[in-house]
C-alpha cells in the first residue's frame, strides 16, 4: 500500500476568489483514517487556512457532510483506503451556496426544516402529574426509521430536484414531518398538511430516489415522501367527497 | 479580478450543469425512466392507429400492416418495447417504497408487495399472447 494519498480539495476564499478552485495535498494513507482525519491532518500540519465543519467524528452530529469523488458522504465514515490509490476529490456539498472552502450555507435547509414543524404538537397538553405519553413498541416502530435523521443534508446534495428548484422542501424536512405525523403522541398532522402537500412539498419530488441511497442512517426519505403522497391524496379525496367534515 | 469581488463577500451560489444527469448512473437511470413515458405514449398512439385502421376495413388494415413492417417502424417499436419494459420494471420496483403494509405489527417485505405487480403483468401478457397466437 502506498504511504500517501492525494486529496484534491475545493478551495474558495470569498474575499479573494471569483470562483472555487482545486488545491492538492499529500496526506498519509493510514488504514484507520477517514477523509475527515486527512482534512484535520491538512489543517494541523500543512495549511491552517483550510475551512470545514466537523464535530463528533462518529456519524451522529451530521456536520461533516461533503462531496467525496462526486458523491455526498459523511467524511467521518469514509475511509481513505476505499479510494486508494487516489486521488480523492473533496468538495463542499452540492446544491448549497459555498461560504468558504468546504463550508456551505445551510440557512435554507433550516428554514425548510422549521416549516415542517418537526416536533410533537398536541391539541391539549395533559398535566405532568398524569405522567408520560405511553407508546407501544409497534407504535414506535412505525416512525423509528424516520427519526434516525441527523440533519446532515447529504440527501439535499443528492437531490437534483432541490438543485434545480431551490423552493422544493427537500427530502429530510419531509421525512422528519412524516416522522412526527406517524408518531402516536402527535396531533399536528393537519398543521403540516398545507406545507407538505404544496407543489414545493411532496409534489415537487419526482422520485429520483438518490436521497435514500446516500442517507448514512437508512432513513429512506424517498419512501417517506411517496408514503405522504398517498396520505395527502387520501386527505384531498376526503375533503372533496365530504366537504362538511372541514379541514383534514 | 479582486476589485470586482462584492463586499461583504457573498457565498458562491450553487451551479447545476445542464448535463447533471450524465454524471452518475442513478441520475441517468432516472432520466431514462422519465423518457420511457414518451415510448409508453407512442404505444398508446400505435394502438389507436391500429383500431382506426381496423375500423376502416380490411384493405386499410392491410396497408397498416405493410406500414408496420417497414424497418424504421420495426426499429422504433423495438426501442419502444425496451423502454416500456424498463418503465414497468422500474415502476414495479418502486411500488414497495410508497406502499407500507403492516401485518401483525411487522412491515410486509418489499418483495411481497412488488411480486403481485409482476404476477399481474405475467398473467396479462399470457392472456394477450393466448389471444394473439391461437390463430
Amino acid at each position: 500500500m502506498a504511504e500517501t494519498i492525494t486529496l484534491e480539495i475545493t478551495r474558495y476564499h470569498p474575499e479573494r476568489d471569483e470562483e472555487p478552485g482545486l488545491q492538492s495535498y499529500e496526506v498519509p494513507l493510514r488504514k484507520d483514517w477517514v477523509v475527515l482525519d486527512a482534512l484535520n491532518y491538512v489543517k494541523d500540519k500543512v495549511d491552517g487556512s483550510l475551512s470545514f465543519r466537523w464535530s463528533c467524528r462518529m456519524g451522529i452530529c451530521g456536520s461533516c457532510g461533503m462531496m467525496v469523488n462526486g458523491a455526498p458522504k459523511l467524511t467521518c465514515a469514509t475511509f481513505l483506503s476505499d479510494y486508494a490509490p487516489g486521488p480523492i476529490r473533496v468538495a463542499p456539498l452540492d446544491n448549497f451556496p459555498v461560504i468558504r472552502d468546504l463550508v456551505v450555507d445551510i440557512s435554507d435547509f433550516l428554514v425548510k426544516l422549521s416549516r415542517a414543524k418537526p416536533w410533537l404538537i398536541r391539541d391539549h397538553e395533559k398535566p405532568l402529574a398524569e405522567g408520560e405519553y405511553l407508546q407501544t413498541p409497534e407504535e414506535l416502530e412505525t416512525y423509528k426509521q424516520f427519526s434516525m435523521c441527523i440533519n446532515c443534508m447529504l440527501c439535499y446534495a443528492a437531490c437534483p430536484v432541490y438543485g434545480l428548484d431551490p423552493l422544493f422542501s427537500g427530502p429530510a424536512a419531509i421525512a422528519l414531518a412524516q416522522r412526527y405525523n406517524m408518531d402516536s403522541r402527535d396531533q399536528g398532522s393537519s398543521q403540516r398538511l398545507d406545507i407538505l402537500s404544496h407543489s414545493d412539498g411532496i409534489w415537487g419530488c419526482t422520485f429520483v430516489g438518490e436521497c435514500t441511497q446516500v442517507c448514512p442512517k437508512n432513513v429512506d426519505p424517498a419512501g417517506a415522501i411517496q408514503q405522504y403522497k398517498l396520505t395527502a391524496t387520501k386527505e384531498w379525496m376526503k375533503s372533496f367527497l365530504m366537504p362538511w367534515r372541514g379541514g383534514a | 479580478m479582486a476589485s470586482s469581488i462584492q463586499h461583504p463577500p457573498r457565498p458562491y451560489p450553487p451551479r447545476v450543469s445542464t448535463y447533471w444527469w450524465l454524471g452518475r448512473w442513478p441520475y441517468l437511470k432516472f432520466i431514462l425512466r422519465e423518457v420511457s413515458s414518451i415510448f409508453v405514449a407512442w404505444f398508446v398512439v400505435l394502438t389507436l392507429l391500429q383500431i382506426s385502421a381496423l375500423s376502416r376495413g380490411p384493405a386499410e388494415y392491410l396497408g397498416f400492416e405493410v406500414w408496420l413492417r417497414r424497418p424504421v417502424v420495426i426499429a422504433l417499436n423495438a426501442v419502444s418495447f425496451f423502454f416500456v419494459v424498463f418503465h414497468a420494471v422500474t415502476w414495479f420496483n418502486l411500488a414497495p417504497k410508497a406502499m407500507v403494509i403492516r401485518l401483525g405489527g411487522k412491515r410486509v417485505p418489499s418483495l411481497l408487495i412488488a411480486a403481485p405487480n409482476y404476477l399481474a403483468w405475467l398473467a396479462a401478457s399470457a392472456a394477450v399472447a393466448w389471444i394473439v397466437l391461437r390463430g
